[in-house]
This record gives C-alpha cells, sequence and structure tokens, in this order.
C-alpha cells in the first residue's frame, strides 16, 4: 500500500517554530556576531574576525574551567551513580514504606537550585552553619571560603545531596518493573546477592542508567547556580567551572566578544552531547 | 525596527544565510524526495538526510575550532576539510 505524503501538516509547527525563533534562534544570532567583534559599548563593533575564538582556545583560564568542569562531572558521576543504585536496592518494593521513601527522595528535586545553594551556604559556615561548625567542634579544619579543598568537597556535597535522588528514582523504576518470576528461577538457582545484582538487576536497570548518567553529566556539565551561590567561583577560581567563568567575563568585565566566543565553543560542546544522548536513545529503543 | 543591537555584519549575515539556504535546499529535497532516505551507514544505526546534515554542521565547526586552535586563523584549509568532511558523511554515514 503506498503512504500518503501530506507535508501541509508542517504548518502546525509553525507557532513553535516562531517562538523558537526569538527566543533561541535570534539570541544565538547574535550571539554569533557578537563573537566576531569588539565593542566598549554604546552599540559601537569593530570587527575582530576570529580572534575571539583563538585566544579562547588558547586561553589557559578556559582549558582550566574546562578541565574543573570535566573533574568536577567526573567526581559526581562516580559518587551519585553507584550511591543511587545502592539506595535504590534497600529501599522497600512494597508497603507503606514505598511511599514514604519516595516523597523524601523527592524532595530535594523539588528545592530551587538557589535555595539549595543558600542552604549549604548556610550549612556550610564554620560560625552558625550546623556542618562547618560541628566539623570545627571536632577538630576538623573545614573552611570552604579559604580553602580550596573545603570548597570543593562542599559543592560536591551539596550536588550528591540535590542528584543523588534522581539516580534512586530511576533506578528504582528499573528495579519495581524487574517480574518476581525472575527472581524465584534465581533462588531456584541458589544465585548469590551479587549473581542476582549483576545478572538481573543490573541488565534490566541498564537503560534507566544510561538516562541517568547521561542526564547527570550534561546537568552537572552545565551547573552554575549552586557553586555561584555557596563559593562565587572561589577561592580564587578553584570553583569556577565554565558557565561561571562565562558570567564573569561577559557580566563583571564586560568583554562580550570573547564571552561570546566561549558561549558557542561552550554550547557546540554540549549540543555534542545533547545529539549523542538523543542518538543512543532513540537507538536503544530502536534496538528494543 | 531597528536591530543595530544584533550588531550584524556582512560575514555572519552570508553565514547565516548559507545556512538557511542549506535547510531551504533540504526542505526541497525532502519534498522531492520524501522520507528522508533512512539508511545504516558506518555508525551502525539509522540516520536520515537531515541527520547526516546536522552530523556535518557540528562536525565541520568542531574542524574549524580544532584547525584555529592548533595551526591558526586561516580556515580555507579547514573549510575545504569541512567539504570533504561533510561529502563523506551524506556518502557513508
Amino acid at each position: 500500500m503506498n503512504k500518503t505524503w501530506n507535508n501541509k501538516a508542517w504548518f502546525m509547527v509553525l507557532p513553535v517554530l516562531l517562538l523558537v525563533a526569538l527566543s533561541a534562534v535570534i539570541p544565538l544570532m547574535t550571539v554569533v556576531n557578537y563573537s566576531v567583534q569588539d565593542t566598549f559599548g554604546n552599540n559601537q563593533f569593530f570587527w575582530a574576525g576570529t580572534e575571539w575564538f583563538q585566544e579562547m582556545l588558547t586561553s589557559d583560564r578556559f582549558w582550566a574551567a574546562m578541565g574543573r568542569n570535566l573533574m568536577f562531572s567526573a567526581i559526581v558521576l562516580a559518587i551519585e551513580i553507584p550511591l543511587g543504585i545502592v539506595i535504590a536496592l534497600n529501599m522497600p518494593k512494597s508497603g507503606w514504606g514505598v511511599p514514604v521513601c519516595l516523597v523524601s527522595m523527592a524532595l530535594p528535586l523539588l528545592i530551587p537550585w538557589n535555595v539549595v545553594g543558600t542552604i549549604w551556604q548556610v550549612f556550610g559556615r564554620v560560625d552558625i552553619g550546623l556542618l562547618g561548625y560541628s566539623l570545627r567542634q571536632i577538630g576538623i579544619d573545614y573552611n570552604y571560603v579559604n580553602d580550596p579543598f573545603d570548597a570543593w568537597v562542599t559543592v560536591i556535597g551539596m550536588d550528591v545531596w540535590h542528584w543523588t535522588s534522581l539516580v534512586v528514582l530511576l533506578c528504582y523504576a528499573g528495579l519495581v518493573s524487574i517480574p518476581d518470576a525472575y527472581y524465584q528461577a534465581a533462588k531456584i538457582d541458589g544465585a548469590s546477592r551479587w549473581a542476582v545484582f549483576r545478572y538481573i538487576q543490573l541488565p534490566k536497570m541498564n537503560r534507566v542508567l544510561l538516562i541517568a548518567v547521561l542526564l547527570r553529566f550534561m546537568d552537572s556539565f552545565m551547573i552554575y547556580t549552586e557553586p555561584f551561590v555557596v563559593t562565587g567561583g572561589g577561592p580564587g577560581n578553584a570553583t569556577t567551572f565554565l558557565s561561571i567563568d562565562l558570567v564573569k567575563m561577559a557580566v563583571g568585565q564586560f568583554d562580550i566578544g570573547p564571552a561570546a566566543a566561549m558561549s558557542i565553543i561552550y554550547f557546540l560542546i554540549i549540543l555534542l552531547m545533547s545529539w549523542v544522548f538523543y542518538t543512543v536513545m532513540t537507538n536503544y529503543d530502536a534496538e528494543r | 525596527m531597528n536591530l543595530s543591537w544584533m550588531a550584524w555584519t556582512l560575514p555572519t549575515a552570508a553565514f547565516f544565510v548559507t545556512i538557511l539556504l542549506l535547510l531551504v535546499g533540504m526542505a526541497a529535497w525532502e519534498y522531492a524526495s520524501p522520507g528522508g532516505n533512512p539508511r545504516v551507514g558506518i555508525l551502525r544505526f539509522e540516520t536520515t538526510r537531515g541527520d547526516r546534515l546536522f552530523v556535518s554542521l557540528l562536525g565541520s565547526a568542531f574542524i574549524h575550532l580544532t584547525w584555529l586552535g592548533l595551526i591558526g586563523p586561516n580556515l580555507w584549509w579547514a573549510l575545504a576539510l569541512s567539504v570533504v568532511y561533510a561529502i563523506g558523511v551524506f556518502r557513508f554515514v
């Protein structure tokens, strides 16, 4: 049977296209325009060509921020994914504990980013914060304002507190979808707890874990608000990630040209990751 | 309407017009031969010609950035390499 092709349906997406044009395409075009020019304000622009891109790509500052961002993503993934799996495995599968656990897990996800930052900023303070004060009292020299290591520990602790729940909920959804027959078969075979995890639970969680890893990687790579509120990118530049550096450059220093070039490089990296994410997801679905 | 805040220049306008023409060309191609010509290439998953254009443009952007970072501001060779890359993508991906 021949399929009828009717391209008039494309007109139905016209309103969305207009909305995207106004909210994304026009600002993006402007950023591209800024990235090849220099300005001192007052709408006066001077052609700079690819100078800002070259400056960014050969700048220690840019690569240092990129390195910090990649390290941050790697650390939070290394903590949040195993921790999320362990918590999900230990959550009840039935009874009154299920809604209690699910609501408790969902709570951190409902808190806005800037509020999370403010909570942890106060929490870590050595004079009034529960964490900072307690650590000082037991003799640990903790101060996230002065010490880069402490600042990293605080920012990572905050991200783990905020986002591990997402991994837990995704893993839990994968776990509850496993039919009981699998566990019964494993019990008959005398499978160990590890064998049940390795050969039943982990394969069944593959898909949700993939979503969790990709979502957390992309999100942590774009992190801005929480570390900005807690450390402001400091001490020094210790927690200055790409997005924080970008804002410092564009708003703090008013270096619009270099900031625009950096935005485009950052955007292209995010676009590449989004494409990988989309491709992996759609092909996983197709294989299934 | 005053668009001076967008800071348009001739080269950036030409760049966006080229992208627009590519999209119009793809739309015309789709109209002439509907379905997107899906196939499984060397990446071992199905791609349509729209996917292949996206991969070509994104890859070309990274080729230009790599050239700029490692070699220098003369981007004509990067452009030539991108065209070869795009032909390769449309042929084999």
